[in-house]
Order: C-alpha cells, then sequence, then structure tokens
C-alpha cells in the first residue's frame, strides 16, 4: 500500500498517472467510512488536501461564474461571500452531516461519490454547473449532468481528477431543502434545490435521493416559467401545488430501509411547491 | 438521616450536588475505558459472525486463516473445555455455534492475530458452508406452533397470565387498540471490549471489561472455561454506557478462550456494526389492549395479550415478559384484569434487558388506551388520570399491595403546573432551522403543528420473583481515610459519586476513597433495575453504619460517654445528650476498622397461573408531558419541551438525578420517533449510527424537572432508583402530544414520517 | 484478499506541538487509530468509525474534524490537536472544567470529543446562543445526558470568560 501527499496539481497529476487507479483521497468523510469498514482496500492512496491550487475558489464578476475548486469544504462554502454568491449551495452545504464532517469534506468528493443522495449536487444540477477534470494528458470540462452518470458512477476516468466546478451567480431567489428523520446529520431521504434568474426569467428544480442521480424537471420548470410573476414575486396556491405535482411526477424513488418510494415521491412534491413558495412568496 | 446541620456543614454529603470523583480524569481524556487497556506482547481478536438468520452448519474450515501470517490461533465451539452454553436465567445460548446457527450474527468462530486488520483477514479467509434454512420470524408463528422448534427448549420461553377480580365484568365504555413497539438498541457509546490475560500456568485468567455485572460474568466465564470461579479474575473496565446491553455475556468468553489458547493477552474491541449485532436489545412487542371504564372515567377492568419477541435466545425474556404484563394496569387503581403474555423464540435478533425492561412497551400501550378513555369519557387526559391514581396501599393486578410512598397525583399535577414553553412555533425569529426538519429546512411556521401529550408510568425496582439481588460493601477506616470497595458497576450513572456522599455523611471523614471495582468483594448484583442507590447505597450505607457503630464504642471506652448517645454533626463526633465533642478524624487516630456487609431487600414471590403474588420488590412513578411540533404534511417532528415530575424519594445527589432524568428522556424520545433496529426477514438493515439514528443536540429538547422528594421509609436511604422512570412515560408523552397535533390515532413507536401521514411505511411490492 | 498485512511503515505527525515518530504502522490505519495505537494518546475515542458520533474529535490544523476518517499517513505536516494537548493533566481548561462541575459528564466516552467540539465554538463565536451550541455541537453525540448539563456547562464558560474580559 502507499500513501502519496502531494504539494502541487502537477504533482498529484503525475501521482494519478502513475496509479489511474488511486483512491484520490480529499477529506475522507466518504472513503474512509468505506476504508474503516473494511469495504474498500487501496493499494495506493493519493491524498490531495494540501493541493492548495484545489483549495481556492475565484468569482468572475463579468462574467458572473465563480469558480471552486474541488478542495474546498463545505464550511468553506458556507461563510461569506461564498454564501452570497452561492446562497443555495451554502443551505445545502449547512445540511451536510456535522460541523467535523463540513470541515473535511469537500465539493470535489461529493462529485466524485457521486452519491444520489450527495447533498450539493442537485445545486450544481439546478445551476447547470461545469465540471473540470485534469490528468496528467491535459484538461476536459463538461457538464455536471453529463458528468454525474448513475449511482456512484461518474464520467470521470482512470487518471483523471476533478480540479473544480463552475457556477454561474444567477439573479434571483435560490434555496436548497432535504427531508430526513433526524433535525441534523441525516442522509436525504429526498432533496430539492429551487434555483430562480430573473435574468432569464427561468426556474431550475433538480432532485436528489430519487433517482439514480440528480435530476432535473423540465416539464415543472416549463410550467413554474409561465406560472410565476418575476415582477410581483408570486405564484397561485393551485400553481404551487401543481408544480409540486410535476416535479413528484419526474421523480423516480425506489424503495430502500430508509424510506419508501411513496413517501420519497410524496416528499419531493411538498419540497418543490414549498420551495417555489419561499422564491415567490405571493399569491 | 442527615446529619446536624450548622456551620460544621461538610460537602460531599448526602443531599449535595457534588461532582463526580472520576469527572477531572474524564474530560482530560485520561479516564481508561475499557477499549483503552492493553498489555505487552498483547494480540488483538476478532469474532465470525452468522450471516444468516437460521441455517445448518455444514462444515467449518479454519485452515485458510492459519495460513495467513500473523494469525495466532482459531477457536469454534470445540474448542470450550467448559459448558458449551450461557444465559442469565437458562443456559441456551453457544459460546460458539455448533450445529446451527439461529440469527444474523451468532458467534462461530474467533480469530487472534498480531493487528486488527490481519484479523478481517483471517475471518474472510474460514470458509463455512451452510444449508441456509427459512427462518422463524413471525412470534405469532412461534406460539401457535405451525414453525418447528428452532431450539430444543421450544420456541415459547415463558407465558404468563394475569386474572383477578371479575374477569367477565364489562365497563360502559370500552376501548381497545393493539399497540406495537420497535426493536430499540441500547446505542451506548463505549463498543464492546475486552482485555483477557492468561495466567502462566494457563489455570485461570483476568478479565478486564465494560460490563454490568462482574461476579454474574463470573459465574458464566468460569463454567464455560471449565475453571473454578476463583480462577477467573474481573476488574471493571472503564464503562461507556450500558443500559442493559452488557447485562449479558458477549465477548467476555471469547477473549479469555483466546487468551489461554495463546498465551497470551487477547483484546477484542467490537465495532459499531458488529456491536449492534452482538449484544441483546429491547424487545419488539405487539399488545392488544382493551380497557373498560365507567362512564365517569373509572377504571373497571384492563384486559391485555402481550407479545414479547425474544428472538433467538431466552437471555432475560422471561423476566421483561413478566414486567410487562404485571405493570399493564400503569400507575391507576384496577380491580379486575384478564391478561395474557408471552415471550417467543424467534430467528430474530436475541432480545433482554434495555434501560425499562418490559414497562416500557406496556405503557406506551396503557397510555395510550387512557388517552381513548379520555375522549369516550370526554374527559382531559390530566383528568382522567388523576381521577384514577393510585395512592400507596392500593393494590396491583398481581394482588400485590403498593407499600411505598405513591405520589402518583402529585407527579401528575406538577407536570402539568411546570410553565409551557414560551417560544412560539419556529422561535421569535421564525428560522425554519428551529422548526421539524431541523437543518435540512423543510418547513415554514405555516406548515406546523404543536401538540400537548401526557402520560404517567409505575415502575418496579430491583429484581422480582423471588430474586435475591443483593448486593455487597466493604467500608474500611484507617488513617483517617474511609476506603470503600464494591463490586458494583460504574456505567456514568454515578453510583461512585453517591457511594462517597454516603460514607462521608455517615462517617463523618471528608476523604473518601473507592477502591478497585473487581470480584475482590462480593456481589453488587446488576447494575440496572434502578437498583444501586438502593442496594448497594443500602449496602454501603450499612458497612459504612457498622464501622461507625464500632468506632462509636470505641469512643465510648475511650470518653466514657454512652455510645447509643453519640452521633456525627459534620466532620465530629458528638455525644446528643451532652457536651462532648471529639473530630472524627482525632477519634479514629491509631484505630481500623474493615467491615463487610451483604444488603437484601426483602424476599418477593412468585407469581401462581394466574399471576397473583408479591412478585415485585418496590416502585417508584412518574409523569411527563411533552410538548411537539408537527409537519404533518412530511410527517416530520421537533420536540419542543419535556415536563417532568418524578417520585425519587430523596434527591441525595440532585445534579446526578437530573443527569439520569434529562439522559432517559433522551432515549424515550429516541424510541418515539427515530430509533429501530429494523429487521427484514431475520436480516439487520440499519446496523449503523447513520441509518440508526440516536437523538442529537438538535432533537433533544430542553427539560423542564420537578423531584419529588417523599422519602421513601422502605428505602434504605429514603432514596428511589431513578434510571429508568423517565425512559418510561416520556415516550407515550411525546406520541400523545403528535396524535393531539395531527388528530389522528398513532399506535406504534417509533412513529414514522408515513405513519403520520398516512401511508403505508412497507413497499407496495 | 489473504495477503498479510504490512506493518513496516514509519512516517512523522505533528501531535500537541511535538513531533511524532509513527513506526510499525499499516498504511490503512486512521488516524483515530494511530492516536490511540501507535501514539499512546488514548483520548480520543471511537464509537461508529463513520463519523457520525464526533467521539474522535481532534483539530487539524484548527479544523475540528472527525480523526476517523482521517487517514492517518496523509496527515503529514499538519498540525493536530487532540485531548490531551488542550491541557496539561491535572490542570482542566475552564471548560474542562465547566463540564465537570456542571454535571455534563456521565460515562465520560463522548466527553473528549465534546471538549474538543466546544473549544471550538467558543474560539469562533464567543457568545453562542443555545441554538448556535446545538447546531455547532450536533455532530457530537451523547447517550446519557440528554445535552442539558453540557449546554449548561458551555453557558457558564461563556459567561465567565466574558466576566473575566470585562474584569
Amino acid at each position: 500500500m502507499s500513501v502519496i501527499v502531494p504539494n502541487s496539481l502537477s504533482a498529484a497529476l503525475d501521482a494519478l498517472a502513475d496509479n489511474p487507479d488511486a483512491l484520490v483521497l480529499a477529506g475522507g468523510t466518504d472513503a474512509m467510512v468505506e476504508v474503516n469498514a473494511g469495504h474498500r482496500k487501496p493499494a495506493h492512496v493519493i491524498a490531495i488536501n494540501r493541493v492548495s491550487e484545489l483549495r481556492s475558489w475565484t468569482y468572475d464578476p463579468v462574467g458572473a461564474t465563480v469558480h471552486i475548486g474541488s478542495g474546498v469544504t463545505y464550511a468553506e462554502l458556507m461563510e461569506s461571500p461564498l454564501a452570497e454568491l452561492l446562497p443555495a449551495l451554502a443551505e445545502a452545504s449547512r445540511t451536510v452531516g456535522s460541523p467535523q464532517i463540513r470541515h473535511a469534506g469537500t465539493l470535489g468528493g461529493n462529485l466524485g461519490t457521486c452519491s444520489p443522495a450527495g447533498d450539493g449536487l442537485p445545486v450544481l444540477a439546478a445551476l447547470d454547473g461545469i465540471v473540470h477534470l485534469a490528468s496528467a494528458a491535459g484538461e476536459r470540462s463538461l457538464s455536471v449532468h453529463d458528468f454525474m452518470v448513475g449511482v456512484k458512477r461518474t464520467a470521470r476516468q482512470p487518471g483523471e481528477l476533478i480540479t473544480g466546478v463552475t457556477l454561474p451567480v444567477l439573479t434571483g431567489w435560490q434555496g436548497y431543502s432535504k427531508v430526513g428523520v433526524r433535525n441534523a446529520m441525516v442522509i436525504a431521504l429526498a432533496s430539492t434545490c429551487l434555483a430562480t434568474d430573473l435574468d432569464s426569467r427561468d426556474v431550475r428544480l433538480a432532485l436528489g435521493s430519487v433517482g439514480p442521480t440528480i435530476l432535473r424537471c423540465a416539464e415543472a420548470e416549463a410550467f413554474a416559467a409561465t406560472a410565476v410573476s418575476f415582477e410581483s414575486r408570486s405564484v397561485s396556491a393551485h400553481d404551487a401545488r401543481q408544480f409540486g405535482e410535476l416535479a413528484a411526477a419526474a421523480s423516480r424513488p425506489i424503495d430502500d430501509h430508509r424510506a419508501t418510494a411513496e413517501y420519497r415521491r410524496h416528499a419531493i412534491g411538498v419540497l418543490a411547491s414549498r420551495l417555489l413558495r419561499r422564491a415567490f412568496p405571493h399569491e | 438521616m442527615s446529619s446536624v446541620t450548622g456551620e460544621r456543614t461538610r460537602t460531599g454529603r448526602l443531599g449535595d450536588s457534588i461532582s463526580r470523583p472520576d469527572g477531572t480524569p474524564k474530560v482530560q481524556g485520561s479516564y481508561a475505558f475499557s477499549s483503552d487497556l492493553s498489555a505487552e506482547n498483547c494480540l488483538w481478536g476478532a469474532t465470525l459472525r452468522s450471516p444468516h438468520p437460521s441455517a445448518r452448519i455444514v462444515s467449518i474450515d479454519v485452515s485458510g486463516a492459519y495460513r495467513i501470517v500473523g494469525v495466532e490461533a482459531v477457536i469454534t465451539a470445540a474448542d470450550v473445555p467448559g459448558l458449551p452454553t450461557y444465559g442469565l436465567i437458562s443456559s441456551d445460548q453457544p459460546v460458539f455455534a455448533t450445529d446451527v446457527v439461529r440469527y444474523v450474527g451468532e458467534p462461530i468462530a474467533a480469530v487472534a492475530a498480531d493487528h486488527p486488520e490481519t484479523c478481517r483477514r483471517a475471518l474472510a479467509a474460514i470458509v463455512v458452508v451452510y444449508e441456509v434454512l427459512e427462518p422463524l420470524i413471525d412470534p405469532e408463528r412461534a406460539i401457535d406452533g405451525s414453525h418447528p422448534d428452532i431450539h430444543p427448549d421450544g420456541n415459547v420461553i415463558r407465558r404468563q397470565r394475569i386474572v383477578c377480580g371479575d374477569p367477565d365484568i364489562v365497563g360502559e365504555v370500552v376501548v381497545e387498540d393493539t399497540y406495537e413497539i420497535g426493536m430499540q438498541d441500547q446505542a451506548f457509546l463505549g463498543l464492546e471490549a475486552a482485555l483477557a490475560m492468561p495466567d502462566a500456568d494457563g489455570g485461570g485468567v483476568s478479565l478486564h471489561v465494560a460490563t454490568q455485572w462482574l461476579h454474574e460474568d463470573q459465574k458464566q466465564i468460569a463454567a464455560c472455561l471449565g475453571l473454578p470461579v476463583s480462577s477467573v479474575r474481573l476488574t471493571l473496565g472503564g464503562v461507556g454506557g450500558a443500559f442493559g446491553a452488557r447485562e449479558d455475556i458477549s465477548l467476555q468468553v471469547h477473549t479469555c478462550l483466546l487468551a489461554l489458547r495463546t498465551g497470551r493477552p487477547v483484546r477484542i474491541h467490537y465495532s459499531r456494526e458488529e456491536s449492534f449485532l452482538g449484544h441483546v436489545h429491547r424487545h419488539p412487542v405487539r399488545i392488544w389492549m382493551r380497557h373498560h371504564a365507567t362512564r365517569e372515567g373509572r377504571l373497571v377492568k384492563v384486559e391485555a395479550r402481550m407479545v414479547f419477541d425474544g428472538g433467538a435466545y431466552a437471555s432475560t425474556s422471561s423476566a421483561v415478559l413478566i414486567n410487562g404484563v404485571t405493570h399493564a394496569q400503569g400507575p391507576y387503581r384496577c380491580d379486575n384484569a384478564v391478561v395474557d403474555g408471552y415471550a417467543v423464540r424467534t430467528n430474530n435478533l436475541p432480545c433482554g434487558a434495555m434501560r425499562g425492561f418490559g414497562v416500557v412497551q406496556a405503557c406506551f400501550a396503557h397510555e395510550g388506551q387512557m388517552d381513548k378513555l379520555a375522549a369516550a369519557c370526554e374527559l382531559d387526559p390530566v383528568e382522567i388520570r388523576l381521577m384514577n391514581a393510585m395512592v400507596t396501599g392500593d393494590k396491583l393486578i398481581t394482588g400485590q399491595v403498593i407499600e411505598n410512598v405513591a405520589p402518583v397525583a402529585r407527579c401528575i399535577r406538577e407536570t402539568a403546573a411546570l410553565p409551557l414553553p414560551d417560544e412560539p412555533v419556529g422561535g421569535h425569529d421564525h428560522d425554519p432551522m428551529r422548526l421539524p426538519g431541523g437543518a435540512g429546512r423543510t418547513a415554514d411556521t405555516s406548515h406546523i403543528v404543536r401538540g400537548i401529550g401526557f402520560a404517567v408510568a409505575i415502575k418496579n425496582l430491583m429484581y422480582s420473583e423471588t430474586f435475591d439481588d443483593y448486593s455487597t460493601a466493604r467500608c474500611r477506616l484507617a488513617d483517617g481515610v474511609v476506603n470503600l470497595k464494591f463490586a458494583t458497576s460504574e456505567v456514568g450513572q454515578g453510583f461512585i459519586t453517591i457511594a462517597g456522599q454516603i460514607a462521608r455523611s455517615v462517617l463523618g471523614f471528608d476523604n473518601v476513597v473507592i477502591d478497585s471495582i473487581d470480584t475482590d468483594v462480593g456481589s453488587a448484583g446488576s447494575t440496572s433495575a434502578s437498583r444501586q442507590t438502593w442496594m448497594s447505597g443500602g449496602a454501603v450505607n450499612a458497612a459504612c453504619i457498622k464501622v461507625r457503630d464500632l468506632l462509636f464504642e470505641a469512643v465510648a471506652v475511650a470518653h466514657g460517654v454512652d455510645p447509643l448517645s453519640l452521633a456525627i454533626d459534620g466532620g465530629d463526633i458528638v455525644d446528643r445528650n451532652g457536651v462532648f465533642r471529639v473530630s472524627a478524624l482525632d477519634a479514629a487516630l491509631g484505630l481500623s476498622f474493615d467491615e463487610t456487609v451483604e444488603y437484601h431487600h426483602k424476599p418477593t414471590e412468585d407469581l401462581d397461573e394466574n399471576g397473583q403474588g408479591d412478585c415485585h420488590t418496590a416502585f417508584a412513578f412518574v409523569a411527563h408531558r411533552a410538548v411537539v411540533d408537527v409537519d404533518p404534511e412530511l410527517g416530520l417532528v421537533k420536540v419542543i419541551q419535556i415536563a417532568t415530575a418524578q417520585d425519587v424519594g430523596r434527591a441525595l445527589n440532585p445534579l446526578s438525578v437530573i443527569g439520569q432524568i434529562e439522559g432517559g428522556i433522551a432515549q424515550g424520545l429516541g424510541l418515539a420517533v427515530m430509533e429501530e433496529i429494523i429487521m427484514s426477514n431475520g436480516h439487520v438493515r440499519n446496523p449503523s449510527f447513520t441509518d440508526y439514528l440516536l437523538p442529537t443536540f438538535l432533537d433533544m429538547p430542553s427539560v423542564t424537572a420537578s423531584l419529588i422528594e417523599e422519602p421513601d421509609p422502605i428505602a434504605p436511604l429514603g432514596a428511589k432508583g431513578v434510571g429508568e422512570p423517565p425512559t418510561i412515560s416520556s415516550t407515550p408523552a411525546i406520541v400523545a402530544a403528535i396524535r393531539d397535533a395531527i388528530g389522528k390515532p398513532l399506535n406504534r413507536v417509533p412513529v414514522r414520517p408515513t405513519d403520520i401521514i398516512g401511508l403505508s411505511a412497507s413497499p407496495s411490492i | 484478499m489473504s495477503e498479510s498485512v504490512t506493518l513496516n511503515e514509519q512516517y512523522e505527525l505533528h501531535v500537541n506541538g511535538e513531533t511524532r515518530a509513527v513506526r510499525d504502522s499499516w498504511l490503512g490505519e486512521s488516524l483515530l487509530f494511530v492516536l490511540r495505537e501507535r501514539l499512546g494518546l488514548l483520548g480520543s475515542k471511537g464509537a461508529c468509525e463513520q463519523g457520525e458520533c464526533g467521539s474522535c474529535s481532534v483539530l487539524v490544523d484548527d479544523e475540528l474534524v472527525c480523526s476517523c476518517l482521517v487517514l492517518a499517513a496523509s496527515a503529514v505536516d499538519q498540525s493536530i490537536v487532540t485531548i490531551e494537548g488542550v491541557a496539561p493533566i491535572g490542570s482542566p481548561s475552564d471548560v474542562q472544567q465547566a463540564f465537570v462541575d456542571a454535571g455534563a459528564v456521565q460515562c465520560g466516552f463522548c466527553t473528549p470529543g465534546l471538549i474538543m467540539a466546544t473549544h471550538a465554538l467558543l474560539e469562533r463565536t464567543a457568545e453562542p446562543t443555545e441554538f448556535e451550541i446545538r447546531e455547532e455541537l450536533s455532530g457530537n453525540v451523547c447517550r446519557c445526558t440528554g445535552y442539558g448539563r453540557i449546554i449548561e456547562a458551555v453557558q457558564r464558560v461563556a459567561v465567565s470568560r466574558r466576566q473575566s474580559v470585562q474584569a
């Protein structure tokens, strides 16, 4: 077994080129759970939590985008000014695990694990994030929708490292909700991110924990765009309900020991309509 | 009882809220839990467990394990030199499975190796061939005989009926329902850990282990090892919580066997997943109840049928059943009853002691019934309980007269009088984080309804049905220091704190040392059944009194006073009838005393075939009120406040009592809304803290508590046990509050979101 | 796989202000395991190995994390503070003393992790509200106390620190 702790991105990429199947370890909040349980026995580990390029973020006010390094932690995503630029991501980060987990867990890890219950992922999907990958051979970028392939399956190839995510700074309300039985430290039974943009007059809705990967709801989004009034920030109670029903219909949940598909679908409907009401508080 | 107060009052006496003597090492991380213990040349041990709930073992091949470098020993049933089985009531549980496995997690083999990872690989290399059998998972099938016996002792562990008064009487008002209580886990944080060190000649072993009853462990271990009890010496390793899960043997015999086999110290540490499988749980129970009352709301008759799923092995199921059926009426006067109870064997996880011991389940049912009666009689839930509240002198449906102080009405009234929370739903700032759903921010204030619920409980203290669960304590006084030795398991509840308070109060010395807790002194009985304050407190008290009386005799001789007129006042010995006063320290100069006392409670009786008999030792009472916010659309709950008034007799250390109350309520809250081991076809679906949810800081509300101190003249110090009552009526109070909020019946705990919404809890396939 | 575990790795960790050599270890060991089994620092506790209980909480580069989720060999060149580094034995910190005095300790298994989390909380927020205390400590599970006396202990420290600043 080997453990390498590179100090730079190029060193990390070289190490990964030598061992393309190495476990890339950031905060360890997913990977170490599996290692401790004996479910994962990595022969090679590349710990990237010291690569400073991955731990920073930049805001481009002209392009109205934020680039977030894959090593940025949930705790950092909750701080100003990132929290003001990406409020839904800050809300989602606040729901992750515990303070201990939030200090270690990263957005890159969330992407790399690609669990349908990953809390950051509905936000990335609602914002149509761009995922950046690098390897010793070069770089590439792809839409987060193309990156998330299935349950814990991504488009990342052996030898590639997730370096970051680019997200737009939208104008308009955005938020995140997730359902769990306990009031803290829960894995989402169902989660939703709603993001609105005044400039483009659109309403985006992404669903978590109700499909093999994060779902967007084309029908619900199209319905909302016509049903809401951006000027008066209003939507009728009837339309908010219908929005929820469309969201529920778009979900593809399964039964498992945490919840039934029926409950998850129902919860999505409730969350979606409540988030729409938060975005458009008037009737 | 208390010493004469005045300027000579010293702290650390009975009634003081002094801090625990092991507090500083615990906050600094230097306190040795059993998992912190090691020894030179120590090996790690690990256990191979059955993946099947029911299977025949066709063959076991351990050769693969031996091929791994670092593996020192592999043991199976064939390597158990003594009794192949153990058990608290009947020895029906194998040390290692032989021909069949009866539950997922049943131990089959164990290994000793140089590293936990080597152990893991060694276990993976052991090849066991199984013939998988259809598991018995429905307790009703254990009763109706439609499934073959899964154990030579049969599928029914025990049946007990109770018939009293007029079994055919019918009330003007009748309410009935069936209640379900899920399997709760004790989930102590300090995972199972033991260190065994073999004697050089292999003829004995020393075991350091976190456990609830050193001597009972010692007895069972010695029998399995084929050694005399005196060759198996147990020392209590620091205990990280117990709550009943440490009453049964788990890793003790395995650790000792590996140590004796290898000739080296061996330690076994369970992982959390293994812990879920490796200890007994609270019995899941189905309870049908039918309550009869007069139109005015007076209880006329209680009928019940209770089925306790004991899982694969008997453990303490027999006693849990008796607790359940004998508490069916609750803390209420009732002259007529027909109760039928079963404890059965299935291929589910073995169940046994958990804080509350059968009464948690009975209380959930009888309190649900009392609310139904209240509604049917158009009475307030508090009113109907006050109307029926027991008093000293009333009888249980077993015919036993309650001789203890029984301030049931006072518990109810004082609970009801505690102030309700002044914060509105969502707090003054309407923060979604404060609503049900918490960090998930699932709701806004308009989505939430608030409800209030009440519940009351009676709980027996100490052991029952002729069990003489005595306790022993040794008090030595020399050189101005009192040394207390007892085998009472300190599991966090603070017995070591009050032991010192007792000694200081009785003897007047400040300097009290607690000796090592081990088997070098007589048995203290189990730390369970809310019994240690009474029994071990009683033993320490009696031993100290013996020493004090001998000291008084010496003083009397030395100073020409009447020993019967002497008393302790602060740190002095005084003559109540005169002016004589000498400091206890001076009086004891040059003297030494050493007294060991066994403290027994009065004997109890068996129950006859109609469940009649004085089978319990003593009783305590408590009431709870819960305020709960509910999101009816999502089925999420947040408990806002719990108020309680508990009959404690006498608060020997009020701070410790509050600790037991708050901690017990948290466990009651857990059972009410989030804790359940989910079994499906004999398999555990959630053996981890990710999916077995314990209440966090954001789930547990503040508790407002009133301590009702009416000293019980029967209790040696006037104090009743306080550990279990908080877990008992807190659960039904919370569920009653949820019912109040949503206006719907709920007859199951834990309450799930689907129960609140009205969706099915099971998948549609 | 049945191959043997190699126990020959060596590296250095900076713990409680000292550089400590880790020898004869297996690279797959968590920081919790190494602290306890290799460095003799038994104060951090393991109760779940999943980051769900906080009993193993330590500071790594001044951030509160679960040491069970840190791969020890990846924590080289980082500053690690454990419960043993909070205060010298016999001279507990104000937080530690408050826990003892307020009855916030029963079995004590969660206590070291809670002490770490409380110190971290009070560093960030000198006078937290009750809700802030609950949220910041929500990653530390206690099974014995029901949390009431712990909150009391944290509040006492906040008050006493404010008073000593004012005085």
